[in-house]
């Protein structure tokens, strides 16, 4: 039992090195490396130019889409390789975030059902970050439901003409593609009657609309469409196949293991260690210790059961199920930290001015966006259901709507 | 990275699984519940012919010479099997306390006894409610002799030799504590068997009057070596609360599948499977963090302090949080002495306390980080 890698690891691990030290935007290495209670926010440059300025300095010399075959963009690297290279991209990794759900699920999908002309179109400014992709799943009636969509595509000659809307599709504003699932029968039941597409998002009829959340912040968006035609070419998977289609992407959301994990721990910790309470030091009160200790282990729990599934990649094998509880952890966490952080503040936890607030009024930030993390994505309790299920081996849930025709599913919940 | 058991370690894991599920069964363990023996002699006697309990003690010794990483896997089936044996006892304590702290000589001495299961070893730390810390302990050493009563001693109505700590000054440092070996046939010692949550691990109480005490490390430093011997039975000790976890996890899962009420079986139903997936997570954590508290132990890592207390918490939690909730899966059945179910609780619960509470590790787990982030 060790941490070290192999001797091929190790060579691996200094040619990255090596490049991101010659590389990397030092001029940013200040910002990036500051904690940020899980956001960037960059000062003087847009986070996307940045962001697409180093994923294509990183594409140039084989840097990006490690996993990816060359031929579309990627390396062609091993599980471990990539996770090797996130470990050493370290901070800047952050810079990646708007790439993500491209490169993480839109890319998979394609690569598995797009023509070869296609990929070889489409995948490598994915890769290179030249094109940002977005995924248009989630509607209004259709959230972890999400078999229950209505946006309608209907078929005219080569063409389908879609109509409707989506919503939560993140990063929909800047994205120059999208990978859409539709409604193409609603005489059968829901899971039956899905297509997936892939759509331009400058398409005529696409009109992209931002959403302002709860905590104020405007990161996602709805996305309207109205009769906008896509080419039949454009098609991925059989005509009424699109859920499993969707299964492709929402499977490779779940297999991507993180080099690190974020918590909120460590800056709660830190944070404990410097504030000062009417008592004395946080961090000598009880009540305030046995929090930490609590939040430590299941921090500390976190990381090793990443290290377990890396190992297994190291060896080639497929990791098990463990990393699956990733998410579930960490959501309620970062919202209990967040709300023990303001609470010690006492009155003055009420802040958010960064001039006034302790931090800068980053757990307060966190606190407003924290309930976010414990619904995107999959909510706690779709997750929850997913380790019973897909790991304990418990029976699915009981579907009233699973066999009747999508056009008779009740649509209402409140009687009278 | 390979933050795993080896193959050959995981091939040790099945063997003692095996031998555990035939000679360590639900029935065994009742028997000792029931009251025919403080332990299963038979059992222990097998574990020694399969050379489990010596496996990290070097061949020079009388062991097995593996190591600890051999040793946890052991210690994990240990927990999963409720063996109800003083392996902890012995093992974790009374034989890693000689290895840090024995001359040559009472290794040579005292080793091959405690790795061939002839004789048995334990710690006697406690002496009142309350957690670890020299101002509690009132035995004393004075001219060799030792005086004092040791409450509650685990595996102390079988053992033959305890490890004790006993004051040797008076100063108020924690400098005033010593370690001793002491022989618990001795004519001055007196033991009680005392009834407890757990009765498939026996508990006593000793007075000693007059003892001969061996010293066991330097004068005075006995309370270093015994944190640091507490952190070592720390991480084997979660192993054995992984292993009673996920047993406790599998009986809930399973009993949810055969159960059928409201014409569905009960692991349909999302307050179960909600339940049952919360402590999957817990087990999980804990597993984890065990790895984690064990790559410490078999490196001798400068991390092995916070480690140990890492693992420790997240195993008393998870151990804790599956045991209770097995029987909440079973209902009523559950809280019948027929089910095994609480079997897992009383154990779960005796080994939350053994080595001293959640909340006193919590504070080691503090201060450990403390000084970490101040070096």
């Amino acid at each position: 039992m060790n941490f070290d890698d192999t001797p091929q690891e190790a060579v691996f691990r200094r040619e990255a090195r090596q490049w991101i030290d010659a590389n990397a935007p030092k001029e940013l290495e200040a910002q990036l490396s500051k904690p940020s209670v899980g956001r960037v926010k960059l000062e003087g440059i847009d986070i996307i130019t940045a962001s697409k300025a180093w994923q294509k300095k990183k594409a140039a010399a084989g840097w990006a889409c490690l996993h990816w075959p060359k031929e579309y963009g990627g390396r062609g690297s091993s599980p471990i390789e990539r996770v090797i290279w996130q470990q050493e991209e370290g901070f800047y990794d952050k810079l990646s975030g708007v790439f993500l759900i491209g490169q993480g699920m839109c890319g998979p999908t394609m690569m598995t059902y797009a023509s070869e002309e296609q990929k070889r179109r489409y995948l490598p400014p994915l890769a290179s970050g030249e094109e940002i992709w977005c995924q248009l799943f989630s509607e209004p009636s259709a959230g972890s439901d999400v078999a229950g969509l209505r946006t309608r595509a209907e078929k005219q000659g080569d063409e389908w003409v879609i109509n409707g809307q989506k919503i939560w599709t993140s990063g929909a504003h800047y994205s120059d593609y999208g990978i859409l699932i539709t409604r193409t029968d609603p005489t059968v039941p829901k899971h039956k009657g899905l297509t997936m597409f892939f759509l331009s998002m400058k398409s005529p009829g696409v009109e992209v609309r931002p959403i302002k959340q709860a905590n104020g912040m405007q990161e996602f968006n709805e996305v309207y469409f109205t009769d906008v035609r896509i080419p039949d070419a454009q098609r991925l998977g059989a005509v009424n196949d699109g859920w499993n289609v969707s299964l492709t992407t929402l499977m490779n959301e779940r297999l991507s293991i993180g080099a690190r994990v974020w918590t909120g721990f460590s800056e709660m910790f830190q944070f404990c260690s410097d504030f000062v309470t009417e008592n004395g030091p946080a961090l000598d009160d009880r009540a305030v210790r046995a929090k930490l200790a609590e939040w430590a282990v299941r921090h500390s729990g976190l990381k090793y059961t990443s290290y377990r599934s890396i190992s297994a990649l190291s060896r080639g094998e497929r990791p098990g199920p463990e990393n699956s509880i990733g998410k579930l952890v960490s959501g309620t966490m970062m919202q209990d930290i967040a709300m023990f952080a303001a609470d010690l503040q006492g009155a003055a936890g009420v802040l958010t001015d960064p001039k006034l607030a302790g931090v800068a009024g980053q757990f307060q930030a966190m606190l407003l966006q924290s309930p976010s993390n414990r619904i995107a994505g999959g909510t706690d309790e779709i997750l929850r259901n997913i380790i019973a299920e897909r790991v304990l081996g418990l029976p699915g849930d009981i579907r009233v709507d699973k066999d009747l025709p999508f056009n008779q599913v009740p649509t209402r919940g409140r009687k009278g | 990275m390979n933050f795993d058991f080896s193959d050959q370690q995981k091939q040790l894991r099945d063997e003692a699984r095996r031998y555990l599920t035939e000679h360590s069964s639900p029935k065994a363990v009742r028997a000792v519940l029931d009251g025919g023996a403080p332990f299963d002699q038979a059992l222990w006697k097998g574990l020694a012919g399969m050379g489990f309990l010596g496996v990290a003690v070097p061949e020079e010794f009388g062991g097995a010479g593996a190591g600890h990483l051999e040793l946890c896997v052991i210690a994990e089936e240990m927990g999963r099997a409720l063996a109800p044996v003083p392996f902890s006892s012995s093992i974790y304590l009374a034989t890693e306390a000689i290895m840090l702290a024995g001359s040559d000589e009472q290794k040579r001495r005292l080793l091959p006894g405690l790795a061939s299961g002839q004789s048995i070893g334990t710690l006697a730390l406690f002496e009142r409610p309350g957690n670890p810390s020299p101002q509690a302990i009132a035995a004393s050493v004075a001219g060799g002799a030792l005086s004092g009563t040791k409450v509650p001693v685990p595996d102390g109505a079988i053992a033959d030799i305890a490890i004790i700590a006993a004051r040797t000054a008076s100063s108020g440092r924690e400098t005033d504590i010593s370690l001793f070996v002491v022989d618990l046939h001795d004519k001055g010692v007196t033991r009680k068997a005392l009834t407890s949550l757990d009765p498939t691990r026996n508990q006593a109480e000793i007075v000693f009057q007059n003892c001969p005490a061996e010293p066991l490390g330097a004068a005075g430093e006995g309370w270093s070596i015994l944190s640091r011997v507490l952190d070592r039975a720390a991480v084997l000790m979660a192993f054995e609360q992984v292993g009673g976890a996920d047993r406790a996890l599998e009986m809930g899962r399973d009993y949810a599948l055969d159960r059928i009420a409201f014409g569905r079986p009960i692991g349909s139903f999302q307050a179960v499977k909600h339940m049952l997936a919360d402590m999957y997570v817990s087990a999980t954590l804990a597993r984890s963090n065990a790895y984690y508290g064990a790559w410490a132990l078999s490196t001798d890592a400068a991390e092995l302090p916070e480690a140990a207390a890492t693992a420790r918490i997240s195993a008393t939690q998870a151990f804790q949080h599956c045991a209770k909730n097995n029987i909440q899966v079973h209902g009523g059945m559950g809280f019948t002495w027929e089910f095994d179910c609480h079997l897992y609780y009383r154990r779960a619960n005796a080994l939350a306390v053994a080595l001293g509470s959640l909340s006193y590790w919590e504070d080691l787990l503090i201060d450990r980080l403390r000084s970490r982030n101040a070096a």
